[in-house]
Parts: structure tokens; sequence; C-alpha cells
């Protein structure tokens, strides 16, 4: 099965990343793809790479990265959600005039339209939030 | 041409307490692009976010609430407000906006898009549909 | 069609779990996750609501949740099934759509 996941809240505050994170690695143990994770509302802080977390608690943006990585899979971070909170990459950087930016390894940020197409391409949609 | 699929876009909470009612429809105007089947639900403290007469001067912040009317123009006209939840607060269809749209199928004739069900029978519309957004 | 509905927070806090059993299906399943397992505890004032339902649709709890909760199997529902994040998944594949009441 091809599943698109969306995360509503950020890393920490809210148990969402964590349980999206796992649910994630699970169904690709069991051979499914993953389409897209899509990080909206306060979920976008999940793409920040200047968290520094202590060193015995679980390294939320960091294991979202690994995952990125290692199975090739496309996280967005939805750009109004992004604009709001103050996660940027260098386009938007660019775009809007920060002297910054902050998107952490493996997170693209693009618009709504990519959480819409990944209900439409995906068997499954699964939602973490609050 | 992709198949069509039945999407629903499900709001429980009220609005301006959080964002959650604001960034949703923003989800359902950009939605309404991709041509899907789509359908809106306002369930528990998300009727408020329905309510006639909201004014955020005061406070200093953006009022949404005129967007709603413009749905129709995206053609969102399955707007199911829950029954049960208006009356648990005390609420009738008079004290929501009057949301409308011009059926084209029917020489443009102008109608509401809010239809007020029971639960019963948005259950038996939740279970139609192909993809559930939450948020 | 059946719907896969999850339900994370607790039902002495929200009214999640109380309106995703009042919208669920007959023969839909209900996946209690992250606080919403306190939904699955016997003798509270929850327990009646969800027993009643559960001749309509077929209610799980997350295993890993219940654990980091200090919820012991024992102290849940009979016939409330406990499951991994590997079935997790399979609900997800066996029903054909998911509906996440946050």
């Amino acid at each position: 099965m091809k599943f698109a996941i969306q995360v509503n809240e950020g890393p920490y505050n809210h148990e969402a990343s964590v349980s999206a994170l796992n649910f994630v690695r699970a169904a690709v143990d069991a051979g499914h793809e993953i389409f897209r994770v899509f990080f909206y509302h306060d979920g976008v802080n999940n793409g920040t790479r200047y968290t520094t977390p202590p060193q015995d608690d679980i390294n939320i943006v960091k294991a979202w990265s690994e995952l990125a990585e290692k199975h090739n899979m496309d996280l967005v971070v939805c750009v109004a959600a992004a604009q709001r909170r103050g996660i940027v990459d260098e386009g938007e950087q660019e775009r809007n005039g920060k002297d910054g930016n902050n998107i952490a390894p493996g997170f693209r940020i693009s618009g709504l339209g990519q959480l819409v197409e990944a209900g439409i391409q995906s068997d499954r949609l699964v939602v973490f939030g609050d | 041409m992709s198949d069509i699929k039945k999407f629903m876009y499900v709001n429980r909470t009220a609005p301006y307490g959080t964002i959650y009612a604001w960034e949703s429809l923003e989800v359902v105007l950009i939605g309404a692009a991709f041509e899907q089947d789509v359908s809106v639900a306002f369930v528990d403290d998300g009727v408020f976010q329905l309510a006639k007469g909201q004014n955020t001067t005061e406070l200093g912040i953006k009022n949404f609430s005129p967007t709603y009317a413009a749905l129709g123009d995206y053609d969102v006209n399955k707007i199911y407000v829950e029954k049960e939840s208006l009356e648990a607060r005390g609420l009738t269809i008079d004290d929501l906006m009057d949301l409308k749209y011009e059926d084209e199928d029917d020489d443009w004739a102008e109608k509401d898009s809010i239809h007020v069900v029971t639960a019963a029978e948005l259950a038996d519309i939740l279970e139609q549909q192909e993809v559930v957004f939450s948020f | 069609m059946s719907t896969l509905h999850t339900v994370n927070k607790s039902p002495f806090d929200r009214s999640s779990l109380e309106t995703c059993l009042r919208l669920a299906g007959k023969g839909n399943a209900v996946l209690l996750l992250e606080d919403g397992v306190y939904g699955a505890m016997k003798g509270s004032n929850a327990s009646g609501m969800v027993e009643k339902a559960m001749s309509d649709v077929s209610i799980y709890v997350l295993g890993a949740d219940m654990k980091a909760r200090g919820v012991d199997e024992s102290k849940i529902i009979d016939g409330i099934k406990v499951i991994d994040y590997k079935g997790f998944v399979d609900l997800t594949v066996e029903n054909d759509k998911v509906n996440a009441w946050l």
C-alpha cells in the first residue's frame, strides 16, 4: 500500500510526531511505501535543524531526517504554515528577505497542493495531531 | 484524468482559540483546484466556525469567516453540520452564516450549501468517503 | 466500506472518543492510541460508553502507549484487543480508510 501521512503538531509538545515516526517505521518494515509525509500547522516545527534535545531522549528531527535519507522519503513542510512559524529554506530566505534559514536535512518546503495530491495518489491517508 | 475520490474535511474545533479552523479552510480552498468530490463536516465545537456575526476588530486578528461564503464559488457545496452538535450548544441553523452556491445543473439556481444532518445521517455520509482529513 | 477510527485523547479530557463512537459506522474499527488508551480502562466514567459501543465496533488499543502510561492489560475492558504498531499498520490496510478523531 501507498501511505500519505499528515503530521499536525511539532516535536515534543505533542506525541503526534513520535506516533507518526513509529507508524512510518512499522509501515516500511511491513513492505509498504510512504508516498509523502506532510507537516502542517505546528507540524512544520519538525523541520528545523536547530533543536538540541537532551542526549538521553529521542532526537525527533534527526529521526525524520534519517528516515528521509535511508528510504528516500518525501518530507514536505507546508509553505504557508512554515512562513507563519519561521521555518525557512534558502529559497524562502531569499524570497522573504530573511538573514538565515533553518530547514533540517531531508525536508523540503512546498504548497498545500502536495497534501491534497498525496490524498489522491495514496491508498491511505493517516493523520497524527492534537 | 485521474480518478475522482470522495474527500471529506472534518472540522471539530472552534475558531480563533486555535488555528485549525483557518488552516483547514486553506486546505479546502487549495484542494478545490484538484476537482475531487468534496464534502466538509462541522461537528462538536466545529459548528461555531460557521456562526454569524464574527468580529475580530478588538482582538486585532484577521476575521476569516467571510471566506466560508466563497466555498460555493470553489464548487464546495456539500457542507454538513451535525444536528446533535448544534443542539448541545443551544444553536439552530439560524445562528449560522447563510452559505449558498449556484447549481450549474439547475440553470445556476442559488441553493443552500449547509445541510444540517443527524449523527446517524452523518455516520452514513462518512462511511461513503474515501479520504478523510482531520485538523 | 469499513473505516478505522483513531482516538488519541483521553475521554476525561476531550469529547473525541464520545464523538467518534457516535459517528462510527457498524462494523468499523476504533484504535485508541496516545492518551486515548485511557478510554480502554475498566471501571471508569467512560467504561459504560465504551462497553456499549463494542456491540457495534471492534476496539483496539496500542500496547506501546499503554505501557508508557503504566496501564496494565489486566486493567482494560474485556474484549478490547491490545496491538502493536505492526498491528496498527495492518488495521489501516484491512480497512478502507482512516478517520482520525483528534
